[in-house]
């Protein structure tokens, strides 16, 4: 009997009548499977004692309608060949974690109906200039499969792609129902894209920019709405820096009846932020602009009856520059907040535990390490909800110790939060008492992310390595699904690994380990492996290729800055063709290095726009 | 500035010679410490942030690439705030300026000024400087810039000097001669000394 897990996203009553007829007449009846090749999108089929389900096909298509997680549908999609057609005539959105595992092509022969397509293009580690310039990802290919054969795109979400403004004024004028485009991480193109998709994306709801690499030409985009562009919902450019038209952007306010999130960047000043806020009350997440400017008092009051006045305010962003002096205009929103991210505000720990005293129901918390441990214990006594901590570094590059946050903040958060199952916490000293101790506190973290921003630090206290805090993390946290490991590690860490984190689907691993051993233990280990990043480690080709077998049941391993040599990669290639080997040598490094190697399954083959220092084996 | 100058320079700072006491300093000390050493007493202001900028030569780790795992995006907005050391000779702890809020040279004086409130504004034509009204020394804003050289305050657009700064210093009249801050086209200590 074939077993589909299911999400709980399914409507009650639909799972009930699914389950009862999947349980009875589920069976991986090899007759079965070759029924219906062409007629399974045929109307009423009475034959229903032939079928593995046994209701015409329309209402196995219902039921899966309901299905969304593309997790949930890949599943359904493996039962049967009925099940396969069944699923992707109705999958309209379209989760690609990949862009090279698989091509533009191919999806558009599987999925006739994608009304929406997430894409992500570059490993993770060219958010830290790991990865040159130039080296792929490009979105035009796939834009002009989608003009073909999905006339009625209405959403497109990428990540970390390439896209110059041909693309963006391409997608503004091929799809007359385009409704939402969200871009993150991206690079390549400019405002004059934005323009574009401004000017003759009549329908936009949705318009999410963020953190890119793009040029900031100006703010002459924003003016580019229509006046009877009402349909706004979405619209956050709070990292554009340039100046846009006020006007435009306050009658875009007025009009857009159902914004529900607004993320202004630093240009709007405070008192043209309470002008919207007056316009659009009923903002669910908003993003603040510059905070800092002379108020009379007159102004900061109305500020402070504007923010009074969004009763549902859940998010709040923005903070640039020195807040302090006019925090208090929020307190009247702080109480229904879930999610506050602080993190582009130098506060201190003073300003920070005013505002989260103010704040006993947030879920979601992110600050800069200027809060310090002070700031951090006021998180700990009034955020007894807290889920998510994030605490970046406000100087990354700072050699001062006494500056940011330590284990005590780490520590004081955990003790009142127990909640808490998601962290990235920067600092620059940990212990592993004190790890051991937060994870005694909050044993259900699904997302450990420890940066102890010296590379190879010990334990302050101990001088010995960070292994037992790593350790203690995965034997208690079961739930565990990522982990970005730092200090001084041994191979003992990645035993610990491999031999408790069973969920484990991502792993971050930078400057530690002692052999091959330690990268050996966790692909031998660690089931649900999906994604394993590797920088500066001992790692070579004995653990390397004693992955040999896994690497098809993940998306993708990096490994940079480590033992492999070209042979070993060119061996990997050699044994298994579905997969993807890839190597960027660094310059005047010696020839067998292979120093950064890119390895990902594909259905694809070779990438067919690799640029000449990538060399696919 | 040639760097035998610059040597005399700082040199002098450690010299421990004590040419004045400003109400800055603790009373009874009369050490001159080297610039270098961190405060050891909190702030008293606390609008400034208490970290300390990079110092000329970067540390290691700021040379591996792409550690610590800071998005770009994020590691260029922190750095809007440029706070820069500011000495003042003869006194033994330093104070810290945000360039970024400032917006001029007359700017940064006003706030030397309210820092080390012994010290007036004393305006000769285009000389700029700051006085102890209480024994008349003079003294003279320079910095240190990227390059690592002791210039006078107020030659570069102040864009320029705010890029280049790394540290600032009030450096008394006599000092500073080698600088040039007594301008040959202007008559020098004899009408400073009369504002």
């Amino acid at each position: 009997m074939q077993v589909v897990w299911l999400r709980s996203s399914l409507a009650l009553r639909d799972l009930q009548a699914f389950i009862q007829h999947t349980v009875v007449y589920c069976k991986m009846d090899p007759k079965l499977q070759k029924t219906k090749n062409s007629s399974s999108n045929s109307a009423n089929s009475p034959d229903s004692t032939h079928s593995l389900f046994p209701f015409p096909d329309e209402v196995l298509e219902r039921v899966l309608s309901f299905l969304h997680s593309h997790k949930d549908r890949s599943s359904v999609s493996l039962v049967c060949k009925d099940w396969y057609d069944a699923e992707r005539w109705t999958r309209t959105k379209l989760f690609i974690g990949n862009c090279y595992s698989v091509s533009p092509e191919i999806v558009a022969r599987r999925f006739p109906r994608i009304k929406s397509v997430t894409l992500k293009g570059k490993p993770r580690f060219s958010d830290f200039n790991l990865v040159p310039q130039h080296w792929g990802a490009d979105v035009h290919s796939w834009l002009v499969v989608f003009a073909k054969v999905y006339p009625f795109l209405e959403e497109l979400r990428l990540k970390r792609m390439t896209l110059n403004d041909e693309s963006l004024k391409f997608l503004a004028t091929s799809f007359p129902g385009f409704k939402a485009l969200s871009l993150l991480s991206c690079e390549g193109f400019s405002t004059d894209g934005l323009k574009a998709i401004a000017t003759h994306c009549k329908n936009l709801t949705e318009l999410d920019i963020q953190e890119n690499g793009m040029d900031d030409l100006g703010g002459g985009w924003l003016s580019c709405f229509s006046e009877n562009c009402s349909s706004l919902e979405v619209l956050n450019f709070a990292s554009l820096n340039s100046e846009v038209s006020f006007d435009a952007l306050e009658k875009l306010v007025r009009r857009c009846k159902s914004l529900r999130i607004l993320k202004v960047n630093k240009s709007i000043t405070l008192d043209q932020l309470q002008q919207l806020l007056v316009l659009a009350p009923q903002l669910i997440e908003l993003g603040t602009g510059s905070f800092q400017q002379e108020l009379t008092p007159l102004q900061y009051e109305g500020l402070g009856i504007a923010f009074s006045n969004c009763k549902n305010l859940q998010t709040l962003s923005g903070f640039w520059e020195d807040t302090s002096l006019h925090l208090p205009v929020l307190y009247s929103a702080c109480p229904s907040l879930t999610f506050l991210n602080l993190s582009y505000a130098t506060l201190r720990s003073g300003e920070l535990a005013k505002i989260v005293a103010h704040s006993p129901n947030i879920r979601r918390l992110w600050v800069l390490d200027t809060v310090g441990d002070k700031g951090l214990e006021a998180v700990g006594s009034s955020c007894p909800f807290l889920e998510e901590l994030r605490v970046f570094p406000a100087d990354p590059f700072e050699q001062d110790l006494h500056h940011g946050v330590t284990e005590a903040g780490f520590l004081a958060v955990s003790r009142g939060c127990r909640k808490l199952h998601y962290v990235l916490y920067f600092c620059r000293q940990m212990t592993n008492a004190a790890v051991a101790t937060i994870v005694q506190n909050c044993p259900d973290f699904t997302h450990f992310r420890l940066c102890i921003m010296n590379p190879g630090e010990r334990d302050y206290l101990t001088n010995e390595p960070m292994d037992e805090a790593f350790g203690a993390v995965v034997k208690t946290c079961t739930n565990l699904r990522r982990l970005a490991l730092s200090g001084l590690l041994t191979d003992l860490t990645f035993e610990y690994i491999g031999k408790y984190a069973k969920n484990l689907e991502a792993l971050s691993v930078a400057f530690a380990g002692s052999s091959d051993r330690g990268m050996q233990c966790v692909l031998q280990g660690c089931p649900k492996l999906r994604k394993l990043e590797i920088r500066d480690c001992p790692f070579g080709n004995a653990a390397l290729l004693s992955g040999i077998e896994k690497y098809e049941t993940m998306r993708s391993l990096w490994m940079s800055a480590c033992n492999v040599t070209m042979s070993a990669c060119k061996l990997l290639a050699k044994e298994m063709p579905r997969l993807n080997v890839e190597v960027m040598r660094d310059e005047g490094s010696d020839e067998s290095q292979a120093d950064k190697v890119y390895i990902y399954r594909t259905v694809a083959g070779s990438r067919r726009d690799a640029p000449p220092f990538v060399v696919t084996l | 500035m040639s760097s035998e100058i610059t040597k005399e320079l700082l040199e002098s700072e450690t010299s421990g010679v004590l040419k004045t006491e400003l109400t800055l300093g603790l009373p009874g000390d009369s050490l001159v410490q080297k610039s270098g050493i961190k405060r050891g007493f909190s702030d008293v202001d606390l609008k400034l942030a208490n970290y300390d900028q990079a110092e000329s030569q970067p540390p290691p780790q700021a040379q591996v690439v792409g550690w610590p795992p800071v998005r770009s995006y994020r590691k260029n907005l922190i750095k809007n705030c440029k706070y820069v050391k500011v000495g003042v000779d003869g006194a033994p702890y330093l104070r810290k300026i945000d360039l970024e809020i400032l917006s001029s040279y007359q700017d940064l004086l006003t706030a030397m000024g309210d820092m080390f409130t012994c010290l007036t504004i004393c305006h000769v034509l285009n000389e700029r400087k700051l006085m102890d009204s209480a024994n008349g020394e003079e003294y003279v804003p320079t910095y240190e810039d990227k390059d690592g050289d002791w210039m006078l305050v107020g030659d570069v657009p102040w864009k320029m000097f705010v890029e280049s700064c790394k540290r600032l210093r009030l450096m008394t009249s006599s000092e500073a001669i080698g600088l040039g801050a007594a301008a040959p086209s202007t008559p020098s200590k004899g009408s400073s000394t009369s504002c």
